[in-house]
């Protein structure tokens, strides 16, 4: 695709790398050629970059899509899902996920991107429910400053929770923070 | 129709309303001083070849990028001051600054050059300024523009020298030199004062004379205001010879770079054998109608762009 046809929300390829074109500003002197500065996010890691651009460009469009999928099972670093569309297995590394590795359990629906067939980046639910694994039971001096003790869920993650919380309750987990929300289900 | 069309073309109103005064006044500043007023067509078989500007082909004709040409057709029949608004097509342009149609003010005189011009156009701001009772200070996009006259005035060299650290007339890198003009000469303009540059650097002169006694820059100029290219203004080329030449010249770039064969503007070339000493100016009105409506982009001048067309 030519440079003209770039826009504020293309997905274009540079150096194999998809980008996302976040903010675009075309100028040009009346009898001069055409710069284009681009504000691209990075697809795969999320890191964002300025860029300036001659007319005449060329760049390969980066035929990105979402598609929804359901945790299935983790194997070492190895995420496994499938779609809700084809029911097809797909694979992610955690490399990819980061943080967002803390809060797939099974069953957990995601947004996936995909460049062309290949898994980059997932989309958590806001807000998920996991089972507290472990907790400490608080000491008398935590409660008193802090009101609040660590627990570890059943992903492994380790987060603050309130001292009432016990080991097999299940809580509401916010994943844009990664903070506690509240109490869902308290063991009996 | 959408509510979103709806509201868009209600909050527009106030700023069209100003856009057709801004019409009037101008109208009105050259027809006093005997300015008559042409139109010239839009669609033509032949326009000016310009490696840097890709125009709009209509059946095999192309859809006017200026009338410069049929302008100066006029003028070496004999009229000696004329204008005209006139719609621009060129392809692909769409920014802040950019729809790919918009409109030109253009105007020509006979016997003057293009300091006549520069006066011209300093005379032709301030009128609408006057007219919209806003005297000598233009706000736009939070900053007090002084319009006092003179304004600043910097040669090409001058400014490139001072903001790119490089002298464009001893070195004409033409990529380069679009790159510094947008990126390091234009920021660094004083924000509150319009202002010129002129003597561009002779490879970019385009269908400007070159200066007597100065043959490494040609007279052309343009004006700045408030971050906004305005005008382009030249002491035309009356030398048929030279323009025929600097035509064929642009005609090989344009296979070499937009790969398609321009047609040379043969009527044209024919006249300029009678073309008199003359001067002429090509501004953007959007532009202008933006500096006096405090826009920043130039949606908010025109009620329907590329994108909402």
């Amino acid at each position: 695709m030519d440079i003209s046809e770039v826009r504020k929300g293309s997905k274009i390829l540079i150096d194999n790398v998809p980008y996302n074109v976040e903010e675009a500003e075309f100028m040009k002197p009346g009898k001069g050629s055409a710069i284009y500065r681009y504000k691209l996010r990075n697809l795969i890691d999320g890191s964002s970059t300025n860029k300036t651009y001659h007319s005449g460009e060329k760049f390969t469009p980066a035929n990105v899509s979402t598609r929804e999928g359901q945790f299935l099972f983790r194997d070492g670093s190895q995420f496994t899902f499938m779609s809700t569309e084809n029911y097809e297995q797909y694979v992610i590394d955690e490399s990819l996920l980061g943080d967002k590795s803390h809060f797939l359990k099974e069953g957990t629906i995601v947004t996936t991107m995909m460049l062309e067939e290949k898994p980059l980046d997932i989309t958590l639910p806001i807000f998920v429910e996991l089972k507290v694994n472990k907790s400490d039971v608080a000491t008398k001096t935590d409660t008193v400053t802090a009101q609040m003790k660590s627990a570890t869920l059943e992903t492994g993650y380790q987060i603050d929770v309130p001292t009432f919380i016990k080991e097999g309750d299940i809580i509401k987990v916010d994943t844009r923070t990664g903070t506690y929300v509240e109490r869902v289900v308290t063991k009996k | 129709m959408t509510d979103d069309e709806r509201q868009r073309l209600e909050r527009l109103l106030p700023n069209l309303q100003r856009r057709a005064f801004i019409y009037q006044t101008i109208r009105t500043f050259f027809n006093e001083q005997g300015f008559l007023e042409v139109e010239t067509p839009i669609r033509s078989p032949a326009i000016a070849p310009e490696k840097e500007i890709i125009p709009v082909e209509s059946e095999g004709w192309f859809l006017s990028t200026s009338p410069e040409l049929y302008m100066k057709r006029l003028l070496a029949a004999g009229y000696d001051k004329i204008y005209q608004f006139n719609r621009c097509f060129r392809k692909g342009e769409r920014g802040l600054h950019h729809n790919p149609e918009f409109t030109l003010l253009e105007w020509y005189r006979q016997n003057a050059d293009y300091k006549q011009m520069m006066k011209d156009t300093e005379n032709l701001v301030c009128a609408v300024a006057v007219a919209l009772g806003m005297g000598k200070t233009l706000r736009y996009q939070a900053r007090a523009i002084d319009l006092s006259l003179p304004w600043e005035q910097f040669t090409v060299s001058e400014a490139f020298t001072k903001w790119a650290g490089w002298d464009p007339v001893a070195d004409p890198d033409v990529r380069r030199f679009d790159e510094d003009t947008v990126l390091k000469v234009i920021p660094n303009l004083n924000p509150l004062r319009p202002t010129f540059l002129l003597d561009y650097p002779a490879p970019m002169a385009s269908l400007a004379r070159l200066k007597p006694g100065n043959s490494r820059v040609a007279e052309r100029v343009e004006l700045f205001v408030g971050g906004l290219e305005l005008c382009n203004a030249y002491s035309e080329l009356t030398n048929q010879p030279e323009q025929q030449l600097r035509f064929l010249e642009e005609i090989e770039q344009i296979k070499q770079w937009q790969h398609r064969i321009a047609p040379m503007p043969e009527k044209f070339l024919n006249a300029v054998k009678y073309l008199p000493e003359c001067t002429g100016n090509a501004l953007g009105i959007d532009r202008l109608v933006m500096l006096f409506c405090d826009a920043a982009a130039i949606d908010a001048v025109m009620p329907f762009t590329v994108d909402d067309a």
